[in-house]
């Protein structure tokens, strides 16, 4: 189970047994532009869906990562603070925001996969 | 996280180069009911960098121009601002406010006085987007009988800005390098009437082309092709802007605010403070001799996190003292800035006042403005 999913707030996730990967993705770090500082929870705190995950902020605005599921962060990308454009070159790679133990990794079907998530930004733009 | 979605274009106004935009990548935004450029695909950054070290060109043709014609248009028009305007020399260039009873900014502008081919000794005026036509028409409504005011709608408006503009203009307007800070004159390219002026809003040295609509497509395709130059969009206009310590109308400076409490002392020319026969002059004048109780101020946040426009600044004690009334990351300094209004007794410099973001309190350091030196062409 490997596949990454998506949420209609552009976030991805991917699990790996009971940990759970967390970023935005390329239409997202797209329309915020240049990322100059990303905001990350403490290792050890416990999110639950919907909760912030994290927070970026372009050259203009601030905006907010959802947490796609319920779970306690296991370890955050300390490398986003020297260099947080790397969210914008490699949103599904180097630009990972945290990860997660989860407590029902099967939660995660709810979200979309990838072509669902692709026919969703046409959707909306 | 929330995105806002791109916006129904049909009922926005679009500029001649409006379709010269989306050919070149730029994502389109609603600005002052325009729709127009916030960045191409390069990004804001890059953009920002570019028109620091190169040269960067931007559409402005949202901006209000129109002429002020009549007999002495230059007296009649300081019935409204609080600068010296009657006797400007030709070609002369001057910004000031167009002021309410009360000395609030109703808008900030650019005036030029220069001899147009068919309308003879004229104003010519560039005012904010943002009510542009409500606006010449309160002036027209205040100056009738003494002059007449005329709206330019079939003129686009361009800026090329930043170290390099200066070579690049030469190969269109060889006598445009003859123009110091604030001065302007007609010239043609290609046979076209423009008015060129060497002024802008990035804090560097630049141009700002005033041209026929249906030539501005034609005119910016050749710009574009230059080696030195980029487009720029209006989120790098504002990132340079803001660094240069200039003011957004609408957010540092409006009705609300007058010429002193916004540090813009030298609009208030001193023929005029002797006459003291402007909108306001009791209060401004009085600010002058007494002081102000807020005063804009420079904002150097002492993290990471960025101010933004409407965060309320507080003491030690947690006193409201003020606001931010711009803020952005800088991509000169490489943290972020800010501006905004400060009770007069916090204003200094070195003063350290505080901010709630997200729920943490921000430490920021009062400091002068502009955030970067600016670079305009003054003469030898």
């Amino acid at each position: 189970m490997d596949e990454r999913r998506y949420t209609r707030d552009h976030e991805w996730i991917k699990i790996e047994k009971d940990i759970a990967i967390i970023g935005i993705t390329e239409f997202a770090q797209d329309q915020l532009g240049d990322i100059v500082f990303v905001e990350l929870p403490e290792i050890g705190k416990f999110l639950s869906k919907g909760d912030e995950a994290a927070v970026l902020e372009s050259v203009k605005a601030a905006a907010e990562v959802y947490c796609p599921i319920d779970g306690e962060v296991t370890e955050v990308n300390d490398g986003l603070n020297n260099d947080p454009s790397v969210v914008n070159g490699d949103p599904y790679g180097k630009g990972w925001f945290i990860k997660l133990r989860v407590t029902d990794p099967s939660s995660i079907h709810q979200l979309m996969d990838e072509l669902t998530y692709n026919s969703f930004v046409e959707s909306v733009t | 996280m929330t995105l806002t979605s791109s916006n129904n274009s049909t009922s926005l106004k679009k500029t001649p180069l409006n379709a010269f935009h989306k050919k070149y990548g730029a994502r389109m935004v609603e600005f002052a009911g325009f729709e127009m450029p916030l960045q191409y695909r390069r990004g804001i950054i890059k953009e920002h960098e570019h028109t620091r070290s190169a040269a960067g060109l931007f559409d402005v043709s949202h901006m209000g121009q129109g002429f002020l014609t009549g007999n002495d248009s230059g007296a009649a028009i300081e019935r409204l601002v609080p600068t010296s305007i009657k006797g400007m020399p030709l070609g002369g260039v001057c910004y000031t406010l167009l002021l309410n009873e009360n000395g609030g900014i109703i808008d900030d502008l650019l005036l030029t006085h220069f001899i147009d081919s068919k309308l003879g000794s004229v104003i010519y005026m560039v005012l904010n987007a943002v009510n542009a036509q409500a606006k010449f028409s309160y002036i027209s409504e205040k100056l009738k009988n003494l002059v007449e005011v005329n709206p330019v709608s079939d003129r686009a408006l361009v800026a090329l800005q930043g170290p390099m503009s200066k070579t690049v203009i030469s190969r269109y307007f060889p006598k445009a390098s003859e123009l110091v800070f604030m001065q302007a004159k007609g010239m043609t390219y290609d046979g076209v009437e423009c008015h060129v002026s060497r002024s802008g809003y990035t804090g560097e040295d630049g141009f700002e082309i005033s041209l026929p609509a249906n030539y501005a497509e034609y005119f910016v395709s050749s710009l574009v092709n230059e080696p030195e130059v980029e487009l720029i969009g209006l989120g790098a206009r504002d990132t340079l802007r803001l660094e240069a310590g200039l003011c957004l109308y609408g957010n540092d400076i409006d009705e609300s605010t007058t010429p002193i409490e916004s540090g813009l002392n030298w609009t208030v020319s001193e023929r005029r403070r002797q006459s003291g026969n402007f909108p306001g002059a009791d209060l401004i004048l009085s600010q002058i001799e007494e002081g102000v109780t807020k005063l804009r101020v420079g904002l150097l946040p002492q993290s990471r996190v960025s101010l933004r426009t409407g965060n309320n600044l507080f003491d030690k004690e947690g006193n409201d003292i003020g606001a931010v009334t711009s803020g952005c990351y800088s991509p000169t300094l490489k943290q972020p800035v800010a501006m905004g209004y400060l009770l007069k007794k916090y204003s200094e410099v070195g003063t350290i006042v505080y901010s709630e973001v997200r729920g943490r309190r921000l430490e920021i350091e009062v400091t002068k403005l502009p955030f970067v030196n600016t670079n305009y062409y003054r003469g030898k």
